[in-house]
Order: C-alpha cells, then sequence, then structure tokens
C-alpha cells in the first residue's frame, strides 16, 4: 500500500487513540467542580486519572512527532499557523500537569483551592481548543503558497471552529462522567451517572449539528459521496453513541464506556477520512492546500518510522492496557491512602 | 527585538529551564531502582523508607520536568518552522522514536509505579522503578542523537532545499552523538550524586536519621565518584571531536585568534571580536590547546581569523561557559575524592558536610554552562555548516512571540519556584517515621 497513505491513516490512528484515552481525563477535569461535593470525592477523581493520564498524554506528543517526521511541512505549517492557540494549550497541559502533583503537597485551603481551579480550568482549555483546532483543519485555514498563515487566533473563533470546540467538550465531559461511573461508588458515582444522562442529549444535538454544519464549512463530504461506502463510518460512529445511551439507561457502564470511546475514534476518523488527501486545506486556494503526497517525508524515512511503528505501538498498546487493567475498580480509601496518592 | 531574537531567547530559555529537572530525572531514577532493589534483595526496612523519600523528591522534580518537555516538541513547530520543514525528515524521526520507545515507558510505568505499591508484588514494583529509568535515559539518547545531528550532520543528501535521510545507521552511529550522550548521562548522573549526598548531609549535620542518610550519602557518592572521573575523561573525547569537525566553536570556546601550531591555551581572556584578538589574556601557556586538541603539541589548530565572520560564534559567552564548566568539572572529582576517605566518618566531617550541602547547586550550573557552550558555539548555525540560526524562525509576529515569551517567563518562574520550594520542603521533612505502608 501507498507508504503515504498508510502514514496518513496511522497519523490519524494516533489522534483518535490520544482523544479516546486523554479525553477522559480532560472530561473529568472539567466536571470536577460540577460532581466533587467533598474533599474525597475530589481526590477520589483525580486519583481515579492518577495511574493513566501522564501515558495517555504521551499519545499527543507522539502524535506530534509523527506529524513532524513524516509531514514535516504539516507540522511546520500547523505549529506556526495555529501559534496562539497551541501555545495556550500548551500552558493548559504544562498547569494541569503540576496541578496533580503539586495539590496535596501543603495543608491549606487556599492551596488547594488555587490547584482545584487550575485541574478545571486546564482540562476544560484544551477539549475545547483540540475541537476549534480540528474544526478548523477539517474547514481549511489561509495560508498561502508559501504556506504562510494569513489569519490570527480570531480567525479559528469562527462559528464552525467553536462548534467543534463545543462537540470535543461534550465528547470529552461524557467520556470523562463513564469512566467516574466505572471508578467511583456510592453518591459521588451516582451523580456522575447522572451527569452523562444530562450530557449525553446535548452532546447527540451537538454532533448532528456539527455534522450538518460540515455540510456547508467543509469539504468533508466529498471523499464521502465519491466511495458511499465510507458512510459506514459515520453510520458506526452514530450507532456508537446510541449505543453509549442504551448502555447507560442498562448500567453496564464498562460497555458505555467502550462506546464512548469507539464514538470519540469513530469522530476522529469521520474528519481523517473527510480530510484524505488533504492534511491542512487552504481556504486561499485549493492547490495551496497541504497533502499527504506534497508535505512528507522521503520514502526511506517513512519505511524507517513505519517499522517503529509497527513494532513499538502494540507493544505500547500491550502494556497500556496491562496498566488499565491493574488499576481497575473503584478508587478505595486504601487507595487514598497511599504515600504518593494524590 | 524582532522575532528571531524573541524566539531564541525562547527557545533558550524554555530548554534551559527543563532541563534544570531532567538530570535529577535521569540520575536519580537509576538511584532510588538501586535502593528498591536493595529493598527486595534484603527485606530491610531502611531501604524502602530510602526508597519512599527519595522518590517523593523524585516525583515532584519528575512532574515539572516531564511538562516543561512539552514545550521542547511543540516549540520545533510554533517558532522554527524552517528548521522544521528543512530538517524533518531526520529530526522529525529521531523525536518520533524518542515518544514511541521511551516517553511511553517512561510515563505509563511511573503511573503504574506512584500508584502499584499494593497492586505488584516487591520485585515487579521494583522492576517498574527500573523501567522508568531505562526508559528515561534512552529518551535522553533519542533526543540527544538529534541535537548531534545539528551540531555534525551526517547520513542524509540535500534535495528540493530539504535535507532528505540517506542512511539512518550513520544518523544513529553518529560519533558526536555518542559523545554527547556519555557526557550528558554522566553530567546527569552527577547531578543526582550531588543532590543526594547534600541532602543526606543536612540531615547527618542534623544528627537524624542518621542510618539512612549515612547509606544514601555512600550510595550517592559511588555514584558521584564514577560519574565526575568519567563526564571529565569523556569531556575530554568530546572536545578533541570537537575540535575535528566544529572548528568555529573550538576557536571561540578557547579564544583562538591566530591559526598556529603550539597553539596557547589562555585561562582566562576577553576577547575583541572587532579587533580580531583578545584585549586581555591571562595565564597564557603556549602549546597546551595543540596538545588538547589533537593529543600533539606540534598540531596545527584553526583560529577564528581563518573562519568567515558571519560563520563566527558569539566568542566571549562561548569561552566563559566552557570555562567555568570545566573549573567545575574539575571540582566535581576532588569532591567525590575526598569523600570516599571520609565515607566512614561522615558525622566526624562537619565541614565537609557542609561544603556538600551547599554545593548541591553547582553542578546545575555546570550542566548549563555546558549547554551554553554546545549551543551558543554552535551559532551562526543551526545545523552546523547547512543552516543558519536566521533562516530557520517561524514567520509569526513579533508580538505572539513577546506575549509568550513573557508568558514562559510568568509561568515557568512560578513553578520553578514552587517546585523547588517543595523539594526543600519535603527534603528537609526527612523520611517518614512510621513504617512504610
Amino acid at each position: 500500500m501507498d507508504l503515504q497513505v498508510t502514514w496518513f491513516f496511522l497519523w490519524g490512528l494516533l489522534w483518535a487513540v490520544f482523544f479516546m484515552t486523554d479525553g477522559f481525563d480532560f472530561g473529568v477535569g472539567a466536571l470536577y467542580p460540577f460532581l466533587a461535593k467533598s474533599e474525597r470525592d475530589k481526590r477520589v477523581m483525580i486519583n481515579s486519572l492518577g495511574p493513566m493520564w501522564d501515558g495517555n498524554e504521551v499519545w499527543l506528543l507522539t502524535a506530534g512527532g509523527v506529524t513532524f517526521a513524516a509531514f514535516p511541512k504539516v507540522y511546520a505549517v500547523m505549529f506556526s499557523s495555529l501559534y496562539s492557540a497551541l501555545m495556550l494549550l500548551l500552558f493548559a497541559l504544562i498547569i494541569r500537569g503540576v496541578s496533580f502533583e503539586f495539590r496535596g503537597k501543603i495543608d491549606d485551603p487556599r492551596w488547594t483551592k488555587l490547584w482545584d481551579g487550575c485541574i478545571f480550568i486546564c482540562s476544560a482549555l484544551p477539549a475545547i481548543l483540540f475541537g476549534v483546532a480540528f474544526a478548523n483543519i477539517f474547514k481549511g485555514i489561509p495560508i498561502d503558497a508559501q504556506g504562510i498563515y494569513h489569519g490570527n487566533l480570531l480567525t479559528l473563533l469562527n462559528p464552525y471552529g467553536l462548534l467543534g470546540g463545543v462537540l470535543f467538550l461534550m465528547l470529552f465531559l461524557v467520556h470523562g462522567a463513564l469512566w467516574l461511573a466505572n471508578k467511583t461508588d456510592g453518591d459521588l458515582q451516582k451523580r456522575a451517572v447522572a451527569a452523562a444522562g444530562k450530557l449525553w442529549p446535548v452532546l447527540l444535538v451537538v454532533a448532528v449539528a456539527f455534522l450538518a454544519a460540515s455540510k456547508f464549512a467543509t469539504g468533508l463530504y466529498d471523499n464521502y459521496i465519491a466511495h458511499p461506502a465510507l458512510f459506514l463510518v459515520i453510520a458506526a460512529t452514530v450507532a456508537a453513541l446510541l449505543a453509549t445511551r442504551l448502555l447507560m439507561a442498562r448500567g453496564d457502564y464498562f460497555k458505555a464506556f467502550l462506546a464512548s470511546a469507539t464514538t470519540i475514534g469513530g469522530a476522529t476518523f469521520y474528519g481523517v477520512i473527510g480530510l484524505f488527501p488533504n492534511m491542512l486545506p487552504s481556504t486561499i486556494r485549493p492547490y495551496f492546500s497541504l497533502t499527504a503526497y506534497n508535505a512528507s517525508s522521503s520514502p526511506l524515512t517513512l519505511k524507517i518510522m513505519l517499522t517503529v511503528v509497527v513494532l513499538f505501538i502494540p507493544l505500547v498498546i500491550g502494556y497500556q492496557l496491562w496498566a488499565y487493567r491493574l488499576f481497575w475498580g473503584k478508587v478505595t480509601d486504601e487507595d487514598l491512602s497511599g504515600d504518593y496518592a494524590y | 527585538m524582532n522575532t528571531l531574537m524573541l524566539s531564541r531567547l525562547q527557545f533558550a530559555s524554555t530548554t534551559m529551564f527543563h532541563f534544570l529537572f531532567v538530570p535529577l530525572t535521569l540520575g536519580l531514577s537509576i538511584m532510588v531502582a538501586y535502593m528498591e532493589t536493595r529493598y527486595v534483595q534484603t527485606g530491610d526496612e531502611k531501604y524502602l523508607r530510602m526508597t519512599k523519600f527519595w522518590g517523593k523528591l523524585f516525583l515532584i522534580n519528575f512532574a515539572v520536568g516531564v511538562v516543561t518537555g512539552i514545550t521542547l516538541e511543540f516549540q520545533f513547530g510554533t517558532n522554527w518552522s524552517g528548521y522544521s520543514a528543512y530538517v524533518g525528515d531526520v529530526f522529525g524521526s529521531l523525536l518520533a522514536i524518542e515518544a514511541a520507545l521511551a516517553f511511553f515507558l517512561e510515563s505509563t510505568m511511573i503511573g503504574v509505579w506512584v500508584f502499584g505499591w499494593k497492586r505488584l508484588s516487591k520485585k515487579a514494583h521494583a522492576t517498574v522503578m527500573w523501567l522508568v529509568a531505562g526508559a528515561s535515559n534512552v529518551s535522553a539518547i533519542w533526543i540527544l542523537t538529534a541535537n548531534a545531528w545539528m551540531q555534525h550532520p551526517v547520513g542524509f543528501t540535500m534535495r528540493d532545499g530539504r535535507a532528505e535521510l540517506v542512511s539512518f545507521l550513520q544518523v544513529i552511529t553518529n560519533k558526536f552523538a555518542l559523545l554527547t550522550i556519555l557526557h550528558t548521562i554522566g553530567a546527569a548522573v552527577l547531578l543526582s550524586a550531588f543532590f543526594v549526598m547534600g541532602i543526606s548531609a543536612y540531615h547527618l549535620l542534623k544528627k537524624q536519621h542518621r542510618e539512612i542518610f549515612t547509606t544514601s550519602f555512600r550510595i550517592g557518592l559511588v555514584f558521584g565518584l564514577v560519574a565526575s572521573v568519567f563526564t571529565v575523561i569523556n569531556g575530554d573525547w568530546h572536545a578533541v571531536h570537537v575540535t575535528q569537525v566544529q572548528p568555529a566553536k573550538l576557536a571561540a570556546m578557547e579564544a583562538h585568534w591566530e591559526t598556529t601550531t603550539r597553539a596557547p591555551i589562555h585561562l582566562f581572556a576577553i576577547p575583541d571580536e572587532a579587533a580580531e584578538k583578545n584585549r586581555v589574556q591571562i595565564g597564557s601557556i603556549p602549546g597546551v590547546l595543540s596538545f588538547l586538541g589533537h593529543h600533539n603539541m606540534d598540531a596545527e589548530v584553526i583560529g577564528l581569523r581563518d573562519i568567515p565572520r558571519d560563520e563566527r560564534p558569539p566568542v566571549l559567552p562561548t569561552f566563559l561557559s566552557f570555562r567555568i564548566m570545566v573549573a567545575l568539572g574539575t571540582l566535581f572529582p576532588l569532591l567525590m575524592i575526598i569523600g570516599w576517605f571520609k565515607r566512614n566518618k561522615l558525622e566526624e566531617s562537619p565541614t565537609y558536610l557542609k561544603i556538600m550541602m551547599w554545593s548541591i547547586p553547582l553542578p546545575y550550573l555546570a550542566i548549563q554552562m555546558g549547554w551554553l557552550l554546545a549551543e551558543i558555539g554552535r551559532q551562526p548555525w543551526i545545523v552546523y555548516g547547512l543552516m543558519r540560526t536566521s533562516d530557520a524562525v517561524s514567520p509569526v509576529s513579533t508580538l505572539q512571540v513577546a506575549t509568550t515569551l513573557g508568558g514562559f517567563f510568568v509561568v515557568y518562574g512560578l513553578l520553578g519556584a514552587l517546585g523547588f520550594y517543595l523539594i526543600a520542603t519535603n527534603a528537609k521533612k526527612g523520611p517518614a517515621l512510621a513504617p512504610a505502608a
């Protein structure tokens, strides 16, 4: 199979896995002030993320790294064009990361409150920013023949971009709530389940709106119309979204969480398939767009990277799944009393 | 102030800040893994308490190290898009491999180590910390290989205005990479040794938790003794290689202007770049530079005057950073050797303990000087001999970079202060009194 096409879909896969994993971390953080009614609740929520969040975040670094390695021109143009949005995202990720570690280190309510605020803002903001960024990638941004961006941060905050932000936020909120439904018990779990139930219809509406808006704001559907079998991807994603609600109603929170993950993965691929072969469409002229064909590395680099990925990513998935299994189950008082617990 | 200068300042300061925390991660992870292994082998609770104490400090440091690393991966794209598009084939691959091989393992396993005490057997749990230590150091290997390619590009060809990979093997067997890796990891272990020894000294001076800190001090001492000597020796190999492949850097770091055989070394100098000579020159010893660089007093060493003006690095910062690093690098083995002779009578050596306590910042300074030398000495090139830093910058506005630079100063300033404050207070607190859970 064509190296560049293979890499295009691997690229999409890495982003999908990032959203499926760190997505619930962002969701839990964004639900933090709403679901936690006590210090114990707060600690349960962040300790549920404790073992996993750092490993989840590395999918972002790998997706970014792969963009750099396989499609250097896309990495260069995307990161410099989206400068302000990415820097904002970066600061949020930096502060989120230390919040978990620093929060419990000083026994002062003002200290704790500060980091609690940081956890909330620095989880909600990335969710929104990723949605804004990807919606704009689907839509295209004003880049010229030299790949220079003729816009700014406000350019990205167009209606479709903002809708993308809301969509990702909703996806991650439901995903986070379902993570908590699995990892918590008692009143906290009841609140998490209730939240998932209330958020899901909003997510449904936003998802439908996004699917419709994409017809007008983007060229995503061109590929689908040319190859109608691809509509199955959209159908499967919607099915997963519906299944999430059904499984929630049945009280099967584990399967509901998996359905939610599938929805997020499917949503990512909906966009990625629609984009193909574009990676960064230009709204100035279509032929200024960066594609998998005109922005890739040499065949040798792609081959070497493919070997690395084929050898190591299954290994990574293997030991990350092992870690999920090791820590599966509710967060208990014993967990909270560990020397290093958050 | 333009985008270029601001971007250079931003990259330099964010990288230096990241590297305040990385060396301790690289070295202390190995020491903590060793301590936990001793616990598994002996069942002695002392080692468990040590593991948990040093591990606590490790985790605070690790958190800041990780988050400040994300900045760097982003920054190649955000601020150096010219560079990224130019070298993605080679440099991008090395970064992606670093993430796939090392970051994943490090970040997944640290979560398991932190939270998995009760879910894994003692042996498995200790193994997990070895995985963290291994993965961190493997990560260093890949990023240093990437930096080495910038210093001495190999295994590529130019095509369509870009560097295209021709031989991956050449890239990963680049001699510059090997030498940088040995030197950096050696320095990281050395810093970690000073950290452990200095904090142990604090407690020994207060005559508290004596068993734990005597053992900790001695563990640090063994690592420190080996690392300090090793780093000096391979530092020399590295400088010899730099003499061959980066003559401009060598000339600048020695403030050497005139190409000559029996080239002299100057203990101290103040260069006058306009006049192409040294305004001040103290302690000049003929022939020593030729000997250091080529192991032959009659060898010719190229002077700055024979390097085109626009290919010379800034001389004073390169010269000074090298001198400071070497001065400290010479001091470190001496402190370790003294420690070796006093290792069985530490509590009777309060002066030495005080010196070691106050010496904790010194390896931090030495390492920062080393990186200033490496990176300033490579200027004006971002890829030596191939691409200029001034051609590599992103087309972003001065206002954007000024804003983010300001943002980094504020956020990193606060994080750094908090991080070191938390490390210091927890270090002073000492290990938990009750038997560890």
